[in-house]
């Protein structure tokens, strides 16, 4: 692990808080999916919190990000509210997009999360463009591209990246390699071990982050940030990681072995930081204990407020397909 | 003729494995196909093929819709039968390029000296995913030249008209609603209307350009396809209840189009009412309206009406789902004014 001296204890404490938030979320969202009481589908993110977390702490809250079809933990990362998004994932009329999202669309302007993609790789370009917007504008912000290790294979990584290169757009692409695409090994679609690597097809830097680590993410993410904002343009950033959960509901992850998935799990990113919160920080277990408890109290309400909530009105189905003329 | 009841996953896996072990041509090509402990494919349609096949004819590709349509025509011009797969058919609009400008054209553009056999399968249909796992495409391809557009609408008709799109000359796009597949070594989606049918192991094709007549009737004609087949039966049930009887006409192959079935219905009823899924303007609907009424014009007691998907794109919640996807109710409300108009 990186030592978390560089870091003000206030910002650690944070980071372990927000990643305990995603992973009781996560957890109590699949506790209500076998009860029933999800509608559609669902992508979870347990495993991989320490990458949102690191690199939406290192955000200014005029960046904006763009995510997934897993994007739960994106968007809590980004301080967005649970109720709005577990109301919207049960596709209530509270929901962050009024139920008309669900959970591949996860959306919420107020935290710069803009539309979550159910296109796998589709964000590349769109975040590039985002970038190109503020350095046009001439302003420091900056534009995240959240995806995964498979989206690396379709030809939208390659034409964001390379415009985003020859550009300097402000841009970071964060990869989040957690092994797989759906069922398929992502060792078995590329002939290199690190995506990172391919940066330099590019011209730009690439780094290879442990993505179990929220430090270590944290760090690169800062680094990018600051060269991104500086004019110096985009970053590729691979953080390894791991899906506990199946690919989507129901999905037993029969392609993966138990052992593989227990190796990774003994590297949970939220038991280490704890760890290291207690050895290097010196924080009292009560506290973390405390900070616990506050979140899954956040996510019990939550989910209560979204149970609650009453289902959209059937005349939301024509709004919103056109923007009107101001 | 052996049988054996199918869900409509079934039928499809069926067709796929007599299609390969009738010919060394037909391989397939897509996404989670043939893991081991894996998918098979977006709907588990090619589970289990590529322990009987091998990996090399049940082919495994990266996330790259892009390659995997373009390794089709690919391969197609050099004489293989390939059998290319998107997880869900939204995703087909990553690689339109190599199915509209590619696939459907080369055997124009080169006068007729090459061709590109080749099957290109889409799951349609909305299934509370949202906006980006829902669409019917069906008209995207029937505008295009060169393309033929089959839409199964039960498990029989989807093994023979698979057999016969693998095995015609040119691109075929292959719709299969999400929500007809059924369960049986596939994924069962909670609101499927599957019906499991008898139907038989052998080889046998239904030959594209065919529509089917699914029920007789003498106050209107009822066109519909897939999903909307279903509904469009279980509206002339009800229909029947109140006096009114309604022709049922599987709209169950697009392109290339038979206008004879359609016509003499429209000619003995002379009312015709479309149920579509897919979004109301420039449905297939739309082209089927202008074509019979090109034709039966005088025959013609009312306006030819389409019950579709409004204008807008695919809610997710699923009470707005359930408004956006045409059901029985529109389907008898729109009927009951035709023949009261
Ligand atoms: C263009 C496109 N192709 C296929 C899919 C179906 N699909 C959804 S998620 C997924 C796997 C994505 O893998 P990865 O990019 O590694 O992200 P992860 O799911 O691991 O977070 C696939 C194939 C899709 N949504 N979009
Ligand atoms: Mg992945």
């Amino acid at each position: 692990m990186t030592g978390s001296d560089n870091f003000p204890l206030e910002t650690a404490r944070e980071m372990y808080r927000r990643m305990v938030l995603i992973r009781r979320f996560e957890d109590h969202l699949y506790a209500l999916f076998l009860q029933g009481a999800v509608p559609g589908t669902l992508h979870q993110y347990q495993g991989q919190e320490a990458v949102a977390v690191g690199v939406c702490i290192a955000l200014r809250p005029d960046d904006v990000i763009f995510s997934t079809h897993r994007p739960v933990g994106h968007l809590l990362a980004r301080g967005s509210s649970p109720r709005g998004i577990a109301a919207e994932i049960m596709g209530k009329a509270t929901g962050c997009a009024g139920g008309k999202g669900g959970q591949m669309h996860l959306t919420d302007v107020t935290v710069g999360a803009m539309p979550s993609n159910a296109i796998v790789g589709a964000n590349i370009p769109i975040a590039t463009g985002a970038a190109l917007a503020f350095q046009l504008r001439g302003q420091d912000r900056v534009a995240v591209s959240f995806f995964g290790d498979g989206a690396s294979n379709i030809g939208a990584f390659h034409e964001g990246i390379n415009l985003a290169a020859v550009k300097n757009a402000p841009v970071i692409f964060v990869c989040e390699n957690n092994q797989y695409g759906a069922s398929t090994a992502i060792s078995s679609m590329l002939r290199i071990t690190d995506i990172a690597d391919r940066a330099a097809a590019y011209g730009i830097p690439g780094r290879v982050v442990d993505g179990m680590d929220v430090l270590a993410v944290h760090h690169a993410v800062l680094e990018a940030v600051e060269r991104a904002r500086q004019g110096n343009g985009p970053t590729l950033l691979e953080c390894k990681t791991y899906r506990y959960a199946g690919h989507s509901r129901g999905d037993p992850g029969g392609y993966r072995t138990r052992d593989e998935v227990q190796r990774w799990r003994e590297r949970d990113p939220i038991s280490h930081m704890r760890a290291l919160l207690i050895t290097e920080r010196g924080m009292a277990e009560e506290e973390l204990i405390s900070i616990e408890n506050a979140c899954q109290s956040e996510v019990e309400e939550a989910v209560e407020f979204a149970r609650n909530s009453p289902e959209p009105g059937i005349e939301e189905t024509y709004l919103h397909v056109f923007k009107e003329r101001q | 003729m052996s049988t054996r009841e199918m869900t409509m996953v079934e039928a499809l896996r069926d067709g796929l494995r007599v299609a390969m072990l009738s010919d060394p041509a037909v391989f397939l090509i897509g996404e989670d196909l043939g893991i081991p402990g894996g998918f098979g494919g977006g709907f588990t349609v090619t589970l289990g093929l590529s322990d009987e096949f091998g990996h090399a004819r049940v082919m495994d590709t990266p996330i790259s819709e892009i390659a995997i349509v373009g390794a089709a025509v690919g391969a197609a011009l050099v004489g293989m039968r390939p059998v290319a797969e998107m997880q869900y058919g939204d995703f087909v609009f990553c690689a339109m390029d190599q199915v509209v400008n590619q696939a459907a054209k080369m055997h124009y553009m080169s006068n007729g000296q090459v061709s590109v056999p080749m099957v290109l399968r889409l799951p349609v249909g909305a299934s509370a995913r949202g906006a980006q796992h829902a669409q019917s495409t069906e008209a995207w391809f029937m505008h295009t030249p060169g393309l033929k557009v089959v839409c199964p609408s039960n498990p029989y008709d989807a093994k023979g008209l698979l057999l016969a799109a693998i095995r015609d000359n040119n691109p075929v796009v292959f719709l299969e609603h999400k929500l007809l597949y059924g369960g049986k070594g596939g994924r069962k989606e909670s609101s499927s209307a599957a019906k499991v049918v008898s139907v038989p192991e052998e080889d046998y094709e239904i030959p594209l350009g065919t529509v089917a007549v699914k029920r007789q009737g003498s106050d209107l004609t009822l066109l519909a396809n897939m999903l909307m087949l279903h509904r469009a039966m279980d509206a002339a049930q009800e229909l029947d209840q109140q006096g009114v009887h309604a022709e049922v006409i599987d709209m169950r192959c697009l392109v290339p189009l038979d206008m004879q079935p359609l016509i003499a219905s429209a000619q003995k009823t002379g009312r015709v009412l479309i149920v579509e899924e897919d979004n109301l303007t420039g449905g297939w609907g739309a082209e089927v309206a202008a074509r019979l009424s090109e034709a039966v014009f005088f025959h013609l007691d009312a306006p030819i009406t389409r019950v579709a998907a409004p204008d807008t794109p695919a809610p997710t919640a699923p009470v707005l789902e359930h408004e956006y996807v045409p059901s029985v109710q529109r389907v008898v409300a729109a009927a009951l004014k035709l023949v009261a108009g």
